[in-house]
């Protein structure tokens, strides 16, 4: 069974300026490069996301479904059922009245921010305040949320810098008849943030579980989810605008993928790789990469270098080092003068220990399986992100060492 | 220059494929083996070859490949995304293997579980994986066991060189961990080096995986480590009885509320998250339910990943993960090079991550620090306080403890949930305390529970 083949079967790769090259899988460690001119991400899903409830500046309609509720006069069974999302507004509205319109900004304001709330909690004309088994006071459970989201929930809504360079991009800027639809739509959205939006994204439309009942929960829920679609209608507009401007049916971009665009809005990506010319041209090559990192000698990026010199050892003997025994003595040297000229050639002022140099000697160019099937996984995942445009490739050169099991991702 | 890497690439390529068809043909030279020349070159290279990264022990010599290929025995638990995978070190020479898992093939694991067909649908997951790969893998031996972990004693486990796990629950994660303690010998305090079988560990969530090294008695254990286990999302009750807001609400409302009271398929009829028609039914419920309150977002889908508490498998982690593990299955039978030390996170969300650190023993650690546990309770304190505390603490995560003690010379069951007569029968003494169950200051309990196979003794301390 050729491992090797095996495992790179199940890398599915696409064809034209994108490619994954899987580089010398050999030995005990490996690596493999990404050459993509660009990757585009709509879907990122990413681990830690905050949320997008506009508390620092709602929109008409959140203003209009809070002031709907009276805290100060409900049942308390209506009271400890309010989602934490309308507390919060509700007590902002105190702290402006007093604090000049400005948002608690610091842990001492957030924290003063969070009293109040604890105060409002217990200060009522109607008592509501629950008392555990041993009689000392508790909050409501969703007066708790409500405190403990305050850390987050008052963060200043604003586009993510990663969004604006999308924004500012140059494919963004100049739409033609050829552009991707991934830059039409974020013409769309930037026309939007700069108009209808004022400064802001269209609004993602979700919220999280909270205590509440279902009747409030579903209703503030909708509040948000009919907002997105307003927002995401407007958007709309604008693509078919920009569409018509350079010759295309309304039709090229389906609702589906504008909406999807809206809802992902704060979460795009845009993976620029370098290509392998770039790599490999002793002009452009990332001296300063390989340079700083080659200062702990032990770093992953000596496995670069010695792969690199692995290659050129072929070159010039049409041979790997160290396949039969009696070659691994005098291999060495060999492979020594080939990292010393990859180095010069390169001007690269960096110390590769000896005992890499034994060690790539002694592999032969030998593919444990398992090493191969790492990698074969991990591109298989990689190739599977460039073509779905979810999830976040890596940029663009990952180097495994299976000895030590610890790897390193290069920009090189 | 890319073009001439290319060129090397698919002329090596080329080679190789040349080089094994004319290779393949059978030839005597390895005995009655019936090896083809070369088969084992790559691993050779690793047995027979000095090298300055070999571990300390390590010495090179021809003898290191007779033991893997005639007496390494490694034990595979778990013969699904991760088993099948890390069956694949059959191919590094290891020929006596022994694979258990309890489960048989479902449709939906055939995207990634590839030793398994359409046609092997409903058979044993261990016994299709060991027929493939005795199949595939010329001269290897893997033996199937249809069966739960908990199935089998220490006489079997004892055998084996090396345990690799790829299992789906903590709670069997630490079961075996417990039998692996248990094998240890220890001589006047000292623990006897040849009684400890290294345990490998593997888990996939998703895009993220972990790996890790287990040297029973010396490293870290699983119980050491209980915390880096992320809680299981449970909904409250009362969310989901009278105020839903999610779809999965809804559907929980079905499973657990419903279906007791409606019993649609007969009385003592269990929900079976693999019959479709059983997940129709809870779907057509949820559905019901969601329109009672508005709530969008009930799909077919989304209730069987409810009801069988789905969490999404990606192969690629999986491959990952294996690997991983399987490479660690070889440095250690090897000694080829040092083991991982010991704990290797993966995170493939964003780019390619991979973290490796050393685990800590805890002191004390339940499972695995011999030092008995200590409980510190008030005398009026109730025993279900105790029962409470064995369940949510942190560090013990137990599922359904049963105590016993010694009482005037007896042993005596506090309490048992686990047979219905004796839970009905020492129910009451939950809401005894302490004290009014004859229970003094240093009273040792013993515990038996689903997660250990060995009772912990417990210290029961009085507070005043």
């Amino acid at each position: 069974i050729d491992n090797y083949d095996f495992c790179h079967n199940r890398a599915a790769l696409s064809s034209g300026t994108e490619r994954l090259t899987c580089n010398s899988i050999t030995l005990l460690k490996c690596h493999f490069g990404l050459s993509v001119s660009f990757t585009t991400v709509v879907e990122s899903h990413p681990d830690n996301a905050l949320e997008d409830l506009r508390l620092d500046q709602p929109f008409t309609e959140l203003k209009h479904h809070v002031e709907s509720y009276d805290l100060d006069n409900m049942e308390k069974k209506d009271h400890s059922h309010t989602p934490w999302i309308i507390v919060v507004a509700k007590y902002l509205e105190k702290w402006y009245s007093e604090h000049n319109s400005q948002l608690p900004k610091n842990y001492k304001e957030k924290e003063a921010f969070r009293q109040l709330i604890r105060e409002g909690n217990v200060i009522h004309h109607i008592p509501r305040i629950l008392t555990n088994e041993n009689g000392t006071p508790e909050d409501e459970e969703n007066f708790e949320e409500a405190i403990k989201n305050v850390n987050t929930a008052l963060n200043p809504t604003k586009v993510p810098s990663a969004t604006e360079d999308i924004f500012n991009a140059e494919q963004c800027e100049n739409i033609t008849s050829q552009s991707p639809s991934f830059w039409v739509i974020a013409h769309g959205v930037r026309d939007f943030v700069r108009n209808e939006g004022n400064g802001k994204l269209p609004v993602r439309g979700t919220i999280p579980d909270m205590i509440a009942d279902s009747d409030k929960f579903i209703k503030l829920q909708n509040v948000y989810r009919d907002k997105a679609m307003k927002d995401a209608a407007v958007v709309s507009k604008h693509v078919e605008a920009l569409l018509q401007s350079v010759g295309k049916p309304p039709e090229s971009t389906s609702e589906q993928e504008i909406k999807l665009f809206c809802k992902n809005a704060a979460f795009l990506r845009v993976v620029r790789c370098r290509s392998l010319a770039e790599e490999y041209s002793v002009d452009t090559f990332n001296k300063d990469e390989i340079t700083s990192c080659m200062d702990s000698t032990d770093s992953e990026m000596v496995l670069y270098l010695m792969l690199r010199s692995v290659d050129r050892f072929y070159q010039q003997h049409s041979r790997y080092p160290g396949v039969y025994n009696y070659q691994v003595e005098e291999d060495i040297n060999k492979l020594k003068l080939c990292v010393n000229s990859l180095l010069q050639e390169y001007s690269l002022n960096v110390n590769v220990k000896d005992d890499y140099i034994h060690e790539f000697c002694r592999y032969g160019a030998a593919e444990p399986h398992t090493v191969a099937a790492f990698l074969g996984g991990s591109a298989a995942q990689e190739a599977i992100k460039i073509i779905t445009h979810q999830f976040v490739p890596f940029n663009n050169t990952f180097l495994y060492n299976a000895m030590s099991q610890t790897s390193a991702t290069f920009q090189l | 220059m890319n073009l001439l890497l290319f060129s090397l690439f698919r002329e090596k390529k080329r080679r190789r494929i040349e080089e094994l068809n004319e290779n393949m043909v059978v030839d005597g030279g390895n005995g009655d083996r019936s090896d083809w020349q070369g088969r084992w070159d790559h691993v050779n290279k690793f047995l027979e070859r000095a090298g300055p990264f070999t571990h300390p022990d390590f010495e090179p010599s021809t003898e290191s490949l007779q033991f893997l290929l005639d007496t390494c025995k490694i034990l595979v638990i778990g013969a699904g995304g991760l088993g099948c995978e890390l069956l694949l070190f059959a191919l590094s020479g290891f020929r006596h293997i022994h694979v258990v898992d309890m489960d048989t093939i479902d449709i939906s694991n055939l995207n990634r579980q590839f030793l398994f067909r359409p046609k092997d649908v409903g058979r044993p997951k261990a016994e299709v994986a060991a027929d493939f790969v005795n199949d595939r893998v010329l001269g290897c031996n893997v033996v199937p066991h249809f069966k739960k972990i908990q199935d089998l004693d220490e006489t079997f486990y004892k055998q084996f060189h090396i345990v690799v796990c790829g299992l789906d629950s903590v709670v069997a994660r630490r079961w075996m961990n417990g039998m692996l303690l248990s094998l240890l010998i220890y001589e006047d305090g000292v623990l006897d080096p040849s009684s400890i079988i290294p345990l490998i560990d593997g888990g996939t969530e998703g895009f993220k995986g972990n790996a890790r090294v287990i040297l029973p008695g010396m490293t870290a254990c699983i119980d050491c480590t209980l915390e880096l286990y992320p809680p299981q999302i449970n909904f409250p009750m009362c969310t989901i009885a009278s105020m839903p807001r999610l779809p999965e609400h809804c559907v929980e409302y079905v499973r657990m509320l419903l279906w007791p009271k409606e019993k649609p398929f007969g009385d003592g009829v269990a929900l079976d998250g693999d019959n479709p028609k059983h997940i129709q039914w809870v779907y057509q419920k949820s559905l019901d339910r969601a329109a009672e309150f508005s709530i969008t977002g009930v799909t077919y889908r989304l209730t069987q990943g409810v009801v069988k508490r789905i969490i999404p498998a990606v192969a690629s982690t999986n491959a990952v993960i294996a690997a991983a593990c399987a490479t660690e299955v070889f440095k250690i039978a090897t000694s080829a090079y040092v083991p991982l030390n010991n704990y290797l996170v993966f995170n493939d969300v964003d780019g390619l991550y991979t973290y490796t650190f050393e685990a800590e023993r805890k002191e004390n650690c339940s499972a695995c620090s011999q030092m008995p546990q200590d409980l510190q309770f008030l005398p009026s304190a109730k025993l279900q306080e105790v029962l409470d505390y064995l369940t949510e603490n942190a560090s013990l995560q137990m599922k359904s403890p049963a105590i016993t003690t010694t009482l005037d010379g007896k042993n005596k069951t506090l309490y048992l949930q686990t047979v219905a007569s004796i839970e009905e029968r020492t129910r009451p003494n939950l809401s005894k305390t302490l004290k009014e169950l004859g229970l003094v200051d240093g009273q040792e309990l013993a515990v038996a529970d689903v997660t250990t196979p060995q009772t912990v003794l417990f210290k029961l301390n009085f507070i005043s």
